[in-house]
């Protein structure tokens, strides 16, 4: 069975029907650890030992959050520079994160057709996250494709409750340690490999 | 208008304005200015008011008068409750040791007991215009001389009551004969009678506050005429002043107690506010009285016997008020502070002689003589603390400057801090912290004394002397923090600081608003107000238990912070287009309703557009719309 903490970044999570609706369930699994980060350091004042201690005591870890301007939201980025300390997360005797397994799972309002050599935004998405999966290289973790809730200034309630039924459905395979990290790493998002295995097992 | 009366205004107000200014530029404080005034125009050097000094007596009586009803108004119950063990522990050992000390020497000098003990109680009183006027001016009130001076004088001012309920009776005990004329109605009396008349109107004064200035007052606030409620106060002053005149008591006395029952009410802090212009200008007038009722004559005749007087009644004093501040633990400076403060006979001992004068305890040329002691010993007390400050604390106290190791390098701080209270002090803590080495000045010798044990580079003494500031660096440092306590002493570093090291940038600590203009218009930008930072951190914790994200609320804060500070630089420009007089408070009431009304235009945190704003979903929802519409030609939209 796997721990799964969730770094979670939203300044304005009040305002945000998607984030909500992705957390309001995964959140009260026991396995699951929401860190809120904008709630916890709204000084920006990050507790390093105390987020490495968190890091330590689970074996997945979700970067959370909206897409803002092709990155993460700022906080993000503080706990990033701040807790993936050189000799702890990296170089020499950075060992701490070895084989921990960590991907993205973000929101943007842009659509997915919008992420591509031909769609507005020029780049996919899997471009735009090289920094961070690069950082979880350097770390020696294994990173996953990212799960994506896209266009979510369009989406329907149906729609959105489907989004955070999946999440939810995510999350619980990553616990009971029902997938092949093989099989992932085919797909571009973990969405398209949840909807390829219930597809699969309902065939 | 009598012309008598113009030219006697006329001369005092000269008196206060010639003499006050120089005495503080001196550096001997405004209580010695008022004093050499009043010598130097009274009748036996200029001879330009009072020719005989009865007027200037009556002058004097209600300046006193005015300030027994303020300090009565100070004098809130929950307050003298906190200090009682205080007031009563050390006011008692003070008043009861030195009033047997006096005692005993006046009866070995062949007064009667009666005499001697009614003395003895007049001269164990301490002025407390003088040392009260003294320590707010120092900005030692908080200290521990401060409040144990405070303790004693409150137990002094308290303690005239029964002395004077008691008075009549040493009288009809004496063996002198009642005089046949009676210029009031109490002397008309028998001592037991007139003693049950003066409790009788104390009762009065008292019943009279809750049942009838009370309900008064309420009246006269409904009717919301400022100015009106001005004259009330005045009015109540000088009634309770007139009738107890009227039954020959002392109207100081009566307006006191007034003051006590008044402190109770609700309309305390108004009657506060609105006496308190009239209150500087009666302390200094009451000052200038006394030093022109001071009787050179009587000097220049015995100058023997009143010097011995003037010197024994200070030495005995000053004897017991050293071992009281012994017995209650102050420290060496602090001590000392406090015995030579308290040394002076205080003016509740011109009211006692006058009674006793009239009982017929006291003789008329001993009264005489008293007055002129407890004049001049008023006069002496101002210089003593002066010979303190300059000639005994520096050599015998703590020092003013910690001495140096001698193999210690003295290098010089880039920060000066001046004040070590709770402002000032975390400020010092902050940055040593921080490993930023910072020089404090503070007028605490207690507190001196432990930041030199816990390493810190401290100067004792009053940060505004020019010649501490300079001895801490003040030409070489860069940064001076202004954290005195005192708004009044703060500005005058300010003031001074600005004038004499420019070299120097100034932040300060403003302890309010109205504070913070003086401030800007002085021309300093680094405010700091006292609350503003707190206050605001409160309201975030409140939006948080309130529901809102902690992040949300953070930056609501900080955006009101930004903003608040924006618009009081704003409001600075244009307070002064109002070029009408308004009172303190007033202007307070109308600045609220500035802000408010600014508050209400620019919400500083409704206008948040951050992120995902409503706006920016809208349009974008829009944009979708018509992308479909390209798409899909033949949909209309």
């Amino acid at each position: 069975m796997n721990r799964i903490l969730i770094l979670f970044a939203h300044p304005r999570f009040e305002k945000s029907q998607a984030s909500r609706a992705l957390l309001k369930d995964v959140g009260q699994l026991p396995e699951v650890t929401l860190n809120d980060l904008y709630e916890k350091y709204a000084d920006f004042n990050i507790d390093i030992d105390a987020e490495k201690a968190l890091m330590a005591a689970h074996e997945i870890i979700v970067w959370h959050h909206p897409f803002y301007m092709y990155g993460a939201p700022a906080l993000l980025k503080q706990w990033i520079d701040l807790v993936l300390e050189h000799g702890w997360a990296h170089g020499r005797g950075g060992e701490a994160l070895k084989g921990r397994i960590i991907f993205t799972a973000l929101t943007s309002g842009g659509t997915r057709e919008a992420y591509g050599a031909n769609g507005y935004n020029r780049f996919t998405l899997a471009e735009f996250l090289r920094p961070f999966e690069q950082t979880a290289v350097r770390c020696k973790m294994v990173y996953l494709p990212p799960f994506a809730v896209q266009g979510t200034h369009l989406l329907t309630d149906d729609e959105l409750a489907r989004h955070a039924a999946h999440y939810r459905m995510l999350m619980e395979r990553l616990i009971r340690g029902d997938f092949r990290v093989e099989d992932m790493m085919r797909f571009p998002f973990l969405n398209d490999w949840l909807v390829h295995e219930t597809g699969a097992n309902k065939t | 208008m009598s012309q008598g009366f113009l030219q006697d205004a006329l001369l005092y107000l000269a008196a206060a304005i010639v003499f006050v200014p120089i005495a503080k530029r001196l550096g001997l404080g405004s209580v010695l200015g008022y004093l050499i005034g009043g010598i130097l125009i009274g009748p036996f050097f200029l001879g330009f008011v009072g020719g005989e000094g009865k007027d200037i007596m009556h002058f004097a009586e209600f300046g006193v008068v005015m300030m027994l009803f303020l300090i009565g108004l100070e004098l809130e119950p929950a307050h003298f409750w906190r200090m009682r063990h205080l007031v009563v522990g050390t006011g008692s050992l003070q008043l009861g040791l030195t009033t047997l000390l006096f005692f005993a020497a006046f009866l070995a000098i062949g007064f009667t007991w009666q005499a001697s003990l009614a003395v003895g109680l007049a001269l164990s009183m301490s002025s407390t215009a003088i040392v009260l006027q003294t320590l707010r001016e120092k900005g030692l009130e908080q200290t521990q001389s401060g409040r144990s001076s405070f303790a004693v004088l409150l137990f002094q001012d308290i303690a005239v009551i029964p002395i004077l309920a008691v008075l009549p009776l040493l009288a009809l005990a004496s063996a002198q004969a009642p005089s046949g004329e009676h210029a009031t109605f109490i002397q008309g009396l028998p001592g037991w009678a007139q003693t049950l008349a003066l409790l009788g109107a104390v009762g009065l004064v008292i019943l009279s506050g809750r049942f009838i200035i009370v309900p008064f007052l309420r009246f006269i606030a409904r009717v919301r005429l400022r100015e009106l409620f001005t004259a009330s106060a005045l009015f109540i002053v000088m009634a309770t002043a007139y009738v107890m005149v009227l039954v020959g008591l002392s109207p100081a006395l009566g307006t006191f107690l007034a003051g006590v029952v008044l402190a109770n009410s609700e309309y305390r802090h108004e009657l506060e506010s609105d006496i308190e212009p009239f209150k500087g200008i009666l302390l200094g007038l009451f000052f200038i009285t006394v030093g022109a009722s001071i009787n050179f004559s009587l000097i220049v005749n015995n100058p023997l016997q009143i010097t011995a007087l003037v010197l024994g009644a200070v030495l005995v004093k000053s004897a017991v008020l050293a071992l009281t501040g012994r017995v209650s633990r102050l420290t060496f400076d602090q001590n000392v502070l406090f015995t030579l403060g308290l040394s002076q006979v205080g003016e509740f001992a011109f009211v006692l002689f006058s009674f006793m004068h009239q009982l017929q305890i006291l003789p008329a040329d001993w009264t005489d003589r008293m007055m002129g002691v407890t004049a001049i010993s008023m006069t002496v007390t101002p210089l003593l603390l002066l010979v303190n400050e300059r000639f005994i604390l520096p050599r015998f106290g703590t020092l003013e400057k910690a001495e140096r190791e001698a193999d210690a390098i003295d290098r010089q701080h880039p920060v000066i801090i001046a004040g070590f209270g709770h402002f000032g002090g975390v400020v010092a803590r902050f940055l040593k912290a921080n490993g930023v080495r910072a020089t404090i000045l503070d007028n605490d010798s207690d507190r001196v004394d432990l930041l030199r044990k816990m390493g810190f580079k401290v100067f004792y003494g009053d940060a505004t002397r020019i010649d501490i500031l300079k001895s801490a660096g003040a030409e070489q440092a860069r940064l001076l923090i202004a954290a005195i306590g005192s708004p009044d002493i703060n500005y005058d570093l300010v003031e001074k600081t600005q004038k004499l090291f420019p070299n120097l940038t100034i932040m300060v600590r403003a302890a309010n608003r109205q504070d913070a203009y003086d401030y800007i218009d002085a021309g300093i930008r680094d405010i700091y107000r006292e609350s503003l930072d707190t206050a605001v951190r409160l309201g975030i914790d409140v939006l948080v238990k309130l529901g809102y994200r902690k992040y949300t609320a953070t930056r609501a804060g900080q955006n009101f912070i930004r903003y608040d500070e924006a618009a009081m630089h704003k409001l600075a420009l244009h307070r002064h287009d109002e070029s009408a007089y308004i009172s303190k408070s007033r202007e307070e009431i109308r600045m609220q309703q500035q802000l408010l009304a600014s508050d209400r235009e620019i919400n500083p945190t409704v206008n948040d557009h951050a992120w995902d704003s409503d706006v920016f979903v809208d349009r974008f929802k829009d944009d979708a719309r018509k992308e479909e519409n390209k798409k899909d030609p033949s949909r209309k939209p």
